[in-house]
């Protein structure tokens, strides 16, 4: 018994520790105070300097395309790699291919930014492209790391597939690529939605990354956040934490019951 | 004649299928991926120059002369340096520390999430998923305001009368731990749940039939067999652990130097690019032992699922 006791006070602490400091960012959001830690009256004050802060919104709208644009590629890229991986068991180069999918998971993001950045420059300077720094290079890089995360996610639900409806499909005449079109996609719906939305949610997120592949006049939603709170905590930053999370519940609450239905 | 066509036609399909199906995302990852780092490499070995981009040719042809030039210095001064000696160590250790605590509070997680009643089970699940979703950035920054001298923690202990005057938690090594421990113990519990509830319930109860305590059949069945799953969360955790950036910039301090700051500062501040490469293919080399690891397990894994 002593034992249970133990464990269960473990598990407690655990998700107490995963979602206080996130509950406490959430209230002090609604704080009148500047200083933050000091409670001095419940306010929306913090919301209205959000929405009137104007490159804040430029970088939050920078953000939502590339995570929009990067969200689509990853999903495209990464269906294609977690089929193929399924279906064709034995090809050339498979290992390095799953080893090529793996590595983007685990390494650390100073790396992966550091190196795109110095592949972009010899590039540009090789073959004058990518012209500069910006919209595309982060969304190339985003995309690298994304379609390792979006692979994942469609794996596990591809492995789950009745393979005797696509058998049929074949039996009845329909060509491979049909198939893949009319019967695999659509079954792998909710999979790809999740798959696009924690691409989108991953963009969104990213920091490192970002901030080695920019340039000039590119300031992401992470970017601006980071150099906004080097110095200390800012309640403007708690009210638009507050709102990105409120996003992310609705977006979370949605896939949920996309997944419901399709059960 | 014509059933056979159509059968010819769909087999150059299939080969189309199957080649773009591979090579796009594979081409992709060798592109963007893989060639990236073998330019690290060679700007790892020029010189830092003032020019735009900061670092030297390593081929010059002149007089009919083809010179290679390249340099070591970076490696030699990351190798002998004593600041780049302790930020390495530091991160390691940082790394494996963290990991053992993300294992001690982990592990109980897993296993109770792996053995409730199916309607608790979701919903605990859908808990250590939900932070997954929310920024990492933001979630570290939550701990800013907690820490820091006049923060909530330090109210609140000192209203409470248990200390005198303000603790500092915020910029030494123990707010690194606690931003690594909080920001990656989603990583060590999932794939210890997945080990874990697959464990097969029969083991535990002829165990128990045959007159093993709960704390035996604990340690000698589920312990060992869900050695994969330990080993798994645990590189999920301390291979990024090790390169983490944000945690220690935001939360650490003098005295918790890591060398993914460290390069940071050497390529943004410093605009050392060929030093900041150097650093950066260190650490990849000291990561690339417990990778591959990694990798043979899960593969040895999934055929062995399969």
């Amino acid at each position: 018994m002593k034992w249970r006791n133990l464990i269960m006070g473990l598990v407690a602490f655990g998700y107490a520790f995963l979602y206080i400091p996130v509950m406490l960012l959430v209230i002090y959001s609604f704080n009148e105070s500047r200083l933050v830690t000091v409670w001095g009256g419940f306010s929306f004050k913090w919301y209205g300097e959000v929405l009137k802060n104007e490159s804040l919104l430029n970088a939050a709208w920078l953000s939502l395309r590339i995570a929009t644009v990067n969200a689509t590629f990853a999903v495209a890229l990464g269906t294609l790699a977690a089929y193929s991986l399924n279906r064709y068991r034995r090809f050339r180069g498979r290992g390095g291919f799953e080893l090529l999918l793996a590595a983007p998971l685990v390494m650390p993001d100073v790396i992966i930014g550091l190196s795109l950045l110095l592949l972009f420059v010899s590039l540009e300077q090789l073959i004058g492209w990518p012209p500069g720094r910006g919209f595309t290079t982060i969304s190339i890089a985003h995309i690298t790391f994304s379609l390792a995360y979006a692979a994942v996610v469609i794996r596990g639900r591809i492995g789950q597939l009745d393979p005797l409806l696509e058998e049929a499909a074949m039996d009845l005449g329909a060509k491979p690529f049909t198939v893949f079109l009319r019967i695999t996609l659509p079954l792998l719906a909710p999979a790809l939605i999740s798959a696009w939305l924690l691409a989108f949610t991953l963009s969104l997120d990213d920091l490192v990354i970002a901030s080695f592949v920019s340039g000039p006049g590119s300031t992401t939603l992470p970017m601006w956040i980071y150099s906004s709170v080097r110095l200390g905590v800012k309640p403007e930053v708690n009210a638009l934490a507050t709102l990105m999370l409120l996003f992310v519940v609705i977006i979370v609450l949605f896939s949920g019951r996309i997944f419901n239905r399709k059960r | 004649m014509i059933r056979q066509l159509r059968q010819g036609f769909s087999k150059i399909y299939r080969g189309w299928g199957r080649r773009l199906g591979i090579g796009l995302p594979y081409i992709w990852l060798i592109i963007f991926f893989l060639l990236p780092f073998l330019i690290v490499l060679k700007i790892s070995l020029s010189e830092p120059v003032l020019s735009q981009p900061p670092y030297s040719a390593l081929t010059t042809f002149s007089d009919s002369m083809l010179q290679i030039k390249l340099n070591l210095s970076n490696y030699l001064l990351v190798s002998e340096d004593e600041l780049y000696l302790d930020a390495l160590m530091n991160s390691l250790k940082v790394a494996l520390v963290s990991t053992l605590l993300c294992l001690l509070l982990g592990y109980p997680m897993a296993y109770t999430i792996a053995t409730v009643q199916q309607r608790w089970r979701h919903i605990l699940l859908m808990m250590i998923i939900l932070p997954f979703w929310t920024s990492f950035l933001i979630r570290v920054y939550a701990w800013i305001g907690i820490l820091k001298p006049q923060g909530i923690l330090n109210n609140l202990l000192l209203s409470l009368g248990i200390i005198d005057e303000p603790l500092t938690i915020l910029h030494t090594q123990l707010a690194v731990y606690i931003g690594i421990v909080y920001s990656y113990l989603p990583f060590m519990v999932l794939p210890l749940y997945a080990n874990l509830a697959k464990l097969n319930q029969n083991l535990l109860e002829a165990a128990a039939d045959l007159g093993a305590r709960p704390v035996t059949s604990f340690l000698r069945i589920t312990l060992p067999l869900s050695l994969p799953g330990i080993i798994a969360g645990s590189m999920l955790v301390f291979i990024p652990a090790v390169g983490e950036f944000v945690i220690p910039d935001l939360l650490g301090g003098p005295d918790s130097l890591m060398v993914g700051k460290l390069m940071w500062t050497e390529f943004f501040s410093n605009k050392d690019w060929p030093l900041a490469s150097a650093l950066a293919l260190t650490i990849l080399i000291i990561l690339v032992v417990p990778f591959i690891a990694m990798q043979r397990l899960h593969q040895r894994y999934e055929d062995r699922d399969s």
